[in-house]
């Protein structure tokens, strides 16, 4: 049986959703998801910003302002940047490598339900009593200080969601590793495809530590342990170590793919293949390498003696390098070649001096004596934005506009899209820079307020003037969104005329199994390859033939749901009897549904050869 | 278009500068107006870093305009194809070995400052050289206590140093994390809860009048509600005044003669002494000293920190104390009292003179 073009009601595409294990639906439901909460995330800097417009507003005061503060960190971290990025990942990674689905498509929907679950218990702390309020870092002494519920809401929903992010890191590596296509080598992996496998590498290497630090603040909290409390023999710095062990490598985590996605936009619409790609590809390695060794650069103010500190600033320091070859490479794929200056690449082009400002301060940062002045200042929020917004934000919204037409067959309008980008880029300076300076004439970040006469006022408001500039331009993309649903000019295969990689050779979108014969790869950009010599598609490995697809199914939300539902009963069990029993049962159903999951066989289907021919002559046509 | 683009440089550079020179923030916080030698290392080192930083944004710039200018996609070219071309290893190399040789460049004083700025050994000689001033510093809910130990007295809010030379501190937070910041003076060190941290900063005296006489010092380690409003101030004193000040304060005893005053006293000893010491040398245990020292209030510079010190101030801070620091400790520790009981607390605590 197949689902191929077949219209559905609204409950029907509901349900296809929900049981969906495609890798391109998952996509979708990871941008949607991400989507959402990058709003709310967005709201949240807009009410920050709007407290801080002028001195002792009291717009949002002391502990709301710690609660939306907290949630804008967090939600823009784990809930926003990771699942966009995932998104991007789920979309194009699969193709690019001539697969037809992940290794696992059956975790990579569990990933998502358990990410978006998560996000959801997290978000639901609003509503209940109150949101965590010690930050996205939560510090230790501060978290099990802190009254109420919120900080369970943090430990207990990026518990769960960061498993679903362990899970789509291990799915992206075995896939990576087993399923290319022949041909595929290595060498010839587009550049997304490789900063996908590394920051799949770092997943794998990077939640673990977070994962023990929340278990240990989940049993202090809730259990009454006692790893972080002084008075019981425990240390709070544990808690800073466990977190940025994680919390370095995070921001290579989100920025890798951003380089990979800027890679494949740059040769594309500079017409000219990745200049030195081979360098790109031991850069993007060494960055990932050595994320894991500088992660005490948080923490030179903590305490840790001059060795460490001189130690670990150096190691940051190295990681400039590799990150400039990076740069170069990219100006040099530019040098020479044909540039259109579509929405991607304007996006792509900003980027570079957005993320070399980035760069640089975080090279200032990397001087330990120095940085006790920047530290925990507004600088440093400067400097993080710089890296987060101007390199990961960009490259977002740029793969979104780049494969939009991939994901949902449609192009998204240029004129809006160059409206958002040219918004965007100026609210974007015009917000960040002048925080350099107000961090170093003396403000601290995470403060709710400041007084007049200390100098800050201009530099506050020019800030908060910024913000707006981009909450329009969000407004414009959505507005682009719906525009473009509704009435948008239908994508070819190659939807921009000039597409390297596989991605491109497939029709827009995608069909279900992807590829109707897995593809022969004779090089790096492989579709390039094929059009250079004259070629429509892609060289067949393989004769067509029946294709084997796997079952959706239901599954992974109910095994997430039950993660969901066992968090409330936990985080309640000290106040209420019930608690218990709603934990244990929540537990229940998520092994009850895995053991179903071991028990059922699922042989998948089979599309059939006849079907898939059809198929085939449809997009022709 | 050359000319075009050197003036356009040369027009932002001047740009920054002027931004730099008019931005350098208020003399007694700004970290870009330097006031001892701690901040003075970390200034230059900052300098250092940008010049080096500027130089590598100036070289990407120029490639980068040059590249988005001479490249773009020009009418009728649509469908050109350019040379592909696979890398250059000359290239590779150039800006791979650059970018190490500006990055040691950095390194070595980034080094070498690092390690100066941790040397505590003074003060944690067997036997400590009697002048060297060494202040405790505890870090509490949104409130600073200072300790002179080899002195015996107790201070809070207001440090007071003397100029001109080494003052070594002891840091440590008695509830949650907080970080110990005087922006003009020096880099920031945490108060942790499990350990004592140690450094040191140096008080200039001339940047010092030209700062008014007081520095301000804030907490830059997220510490709850109020964690915004956690300043404190900084008197670096000439070496004699700062003997002076502390003699005075050795023998301090409130001295109360106006009758309001001691009726404010009375309350005073009533509702408030539990946790308020109202006389420099405390000898309790710090566990049990819970809230600032007051001996020295009616010569102190802010109410609660941040505001004005003036009774207006004060009766609010008394009157409501959450409307001023949200989340603070004294909140409904001393029931409620009548706008007399507060005229009388104030007049009592306004005359809690050292000086």
């Amino acid at each position: 049986m197949s689902t191929l073009a077949r219209k559905k009601g609204v409950g029907a595409v509901i349900w296809d959703y929900l049981t969906t294990v495609d890798h391109k639906k998952i996509a979708i439901l990871y941008l949607i998801a991400g989507g959402f909460f990058f709003l709310i995330g967005g709201l949240e800097a807009l009410f920050i910003r709007i407290q801080l417009a002028k001195p002792n507003n009291d717009f949002l005061v002391g502990g709301l302002y710690n609660q939306v503060l907290t949630m804008h960190g967090t939600t823009m971290i784990f809930l926003a940047a990771m699942p966009l990025v995932f998104a991007m990942m789920n979309a194009v990674v699969p193709i690019q490598i001539g697969a037809r689905d992940v290794a696992f498509p059956f975790l990579n929907a569990l990933g998502f339900w358990l990410f978006f679950f998560g996000g959801v218990f997290l978000n639901l702390s609003w509503f209940l009593g109150g949101a965590p309020d010690a930050g996205w870092t939560s510090y230790a002494s501060l978290s099990l200080e802190s009254p109420g519920h919120g900080i369970d809401f943090y430990v207990l929903g990026l518990q769960i969601s960061g498993f679903g992010t362990l899970m789509g890191g291990i799915n992206f590596l075995v896939t990576i590793i087993n399923m290319r296509a022949p041909g595929m080598t290595y060498m010839r992996m587009p550049m997304f495809t490789w900063a996908t496998f590394v920051t799949s590498a770092l997943i794998l290497f990077a939640f673990p530590p977070l994962t023990v630090g929340l278990i240990f603040m989940m049993m202090d909290r809730l259990f009454g342990g006692n790893f972080y409390n002084p008075a019981g023999g425990g240390n709070t710095i544990i808690w800073e170590h466990l977190f940025w062990i994680f919390g370095h490598p995070e921001v290579y985590i989100l920025v890798l793919p951003a380089f990979g996605i800027f890679s494949e936009i740059f040769a594309t619409f500079s017409k000219k293949r990745l200049f030195g790609y081979s360098s790109m590809v031991f850069a993007t390695v060494l960055i990932g390498f050595l994320g894991f060794m500088v992660w005490a650069h948080h923490m030179f103010t903590v305490g840790m003696g001059p060795i460490a500190n001189a130690i670990f600033a150096v190691a940051t320091m190295a990681i400039a390098v590799p990150t400039g070859i990076k740069i170069f490479n990219w100006l040099f794929t530019m040098w020479g070649g044909n540039i259109r200056f579509t929405t991607p690449m304007l996006y792509a082009v900003a980027f570079i001096p957005s993320f070399v400002m980035g760069g640089v301060t975080g090279v200032m940062n990397a001087a330990a004596a120095a940085d006790y002045q920047y530290h925990d200042s507004y600088f440093v929020v400067a400097h993080f934005h710089y890296v987060i917004v101007g390199g990961v934000v960009f490259a977002l919204l740029a793969g979104a506009h780049y494969w939009w037409p991939k994901m949902f067959g449609k192009m998204l309008n240029e004129t809006l899209g160059k409206i958002t980008f040219w918004l965007f880029f100026i609210g974007f300076h015009l917000t960040f820079f002048i925080q350099h300076f107000l961090g170093l004439m003396g403000m601290p970040r995470r403060v709710f307020t400041y007084l007049p006469g200390q100098g800050l006022e201009t530099g506050n408001l020019i800030s908060t003037v910024g913000a707006f500039f981009m909450a329009a331009a969000t407004i414009v993309l959505l507005v682009n969104v719906v525009i473009t649903t509704a009435k948008g000019q239908k994508a070819e295969a190659d939807a921009w005329g000039d597409g390297r990689t596989l991605e491109w050779a497939v029709a827009s979108p995608p069909p279900e199994y992807n590829f109707a014969q897995t593809p022969l790869v004779r090089g790096l950009d492989a579709l390039w390859i094929e059009k250079m010599e004259g070629k429509k598609g892609l060289t067949p490995a393989e004769p067509l033939g029946d294709i084997h697809m796997p079952n959706p199914s239901i599954l992974p939300f109910i095994i997430s749901l039950g993660l969901f539902i066992a968090a409330f009963g936990f985080m309640y069990h000290n106040e209420y009897s019930w608690g218990l029993f709603v934990g244990i049962g929540g537990l229940l159903i998520t092994l009850g549904s895995m053991f179903l999951r071991s028990v059922i066989d699922d042989h998948g289907f089979h599309i059939h050869k006849e079907e898939v021919l059809e198929a085939e002559k449809g997009v022709k046509a | 278009m050359k000319k075009w683009l050197l003036n356009w440089r040369l027009f932002s550079l001047f740009s920054v500068i002027a931004l730099l020179l008019a931005g350098c923030g208020k003399p007694f916080l700004s970290t870009l107006q330097p006031a001892g030698e701690v901040a003075d290392m970390q200034y230059s080192l900052m300098l250092l870093s940008t010049a080096i930083m500027v130089l590598v944004i100036i070289v990407v710039t120029i490639i980068f305009v040059y590249v988005v200018i001479r490249f773009r996609q020009r009418k009728g070219e649509e469908k050109k194809i350019p040379k592909q071309v696979e890398g250059s290893h000359k290239l590779e190399i150039i800006w791979t070995v650059i970018p190490i040789l500006l990055l040691i460049i950095l390194a070595v004083p980034t080094v070498s400052a690092t390690f100066k700025l941790a040397d505590v050994k003074p003060m944690n000689k067997e036997k400590r050289d009697k002048n060297i001033v060494v202040v405790n510093v505890r870090a509490n809910l949104y409130w600073w206590e200072f300790e002179y130990p080899d002195y015996g007295i107790i201070t809070s809010q207001d440090l007071v140093v003397p100029t001109n030379e080494r003052v070594y501190f002891n840091l440590k937070a008695s509830d949650v994390k907080h970080s110990f910041w005087i922006p003009a003076v020096g880099g920031k060190m945490d108060t942790n809860v499990e350990n004592k941290n140690q450094f040191w900063l140096e008080f200039d005296q001339k940047a010092t009048d030209e700062a008014g006489g007081i520095f301000y010092g804030k907490c830059a380690e997220l510490c709850g509600p109020s964690h915004a409003l956690m300043d404190f101030k900084v008197k670096p004193l000439p070496r004699e005044e700062f003997d002076q000040w502390v003699e005075k304060m050795k023998n301090a005893k409130p001295v109360v003669t106006d009758s309001v005053a001691k009726e404010g006293e009375a309350i005073f000893n009533k509702s408030c002494i539990g946790c308020h010491a109202v006389s420099p040398v405390d000898n309790r245990p710090e566990q049990a000293r819970t809230a600032p020292n007051l001996a020295n209030f009616g010569d102190r510079t802010r109410i609660a920190g941040v505001l004005e010190h003036n009774e207006e101030n004060l009766k609010k801070w008394l009157k409501d104390p959450d409307s001023v620091k949200p989340g603070n400790k004294m909140t409904g520790t001393y029931g409620n009292l009548t706008d007399e009981q507060i005229n009388a607390l104030t007049k009592y605590l306004m005359s809690l003179k050292v000086e």
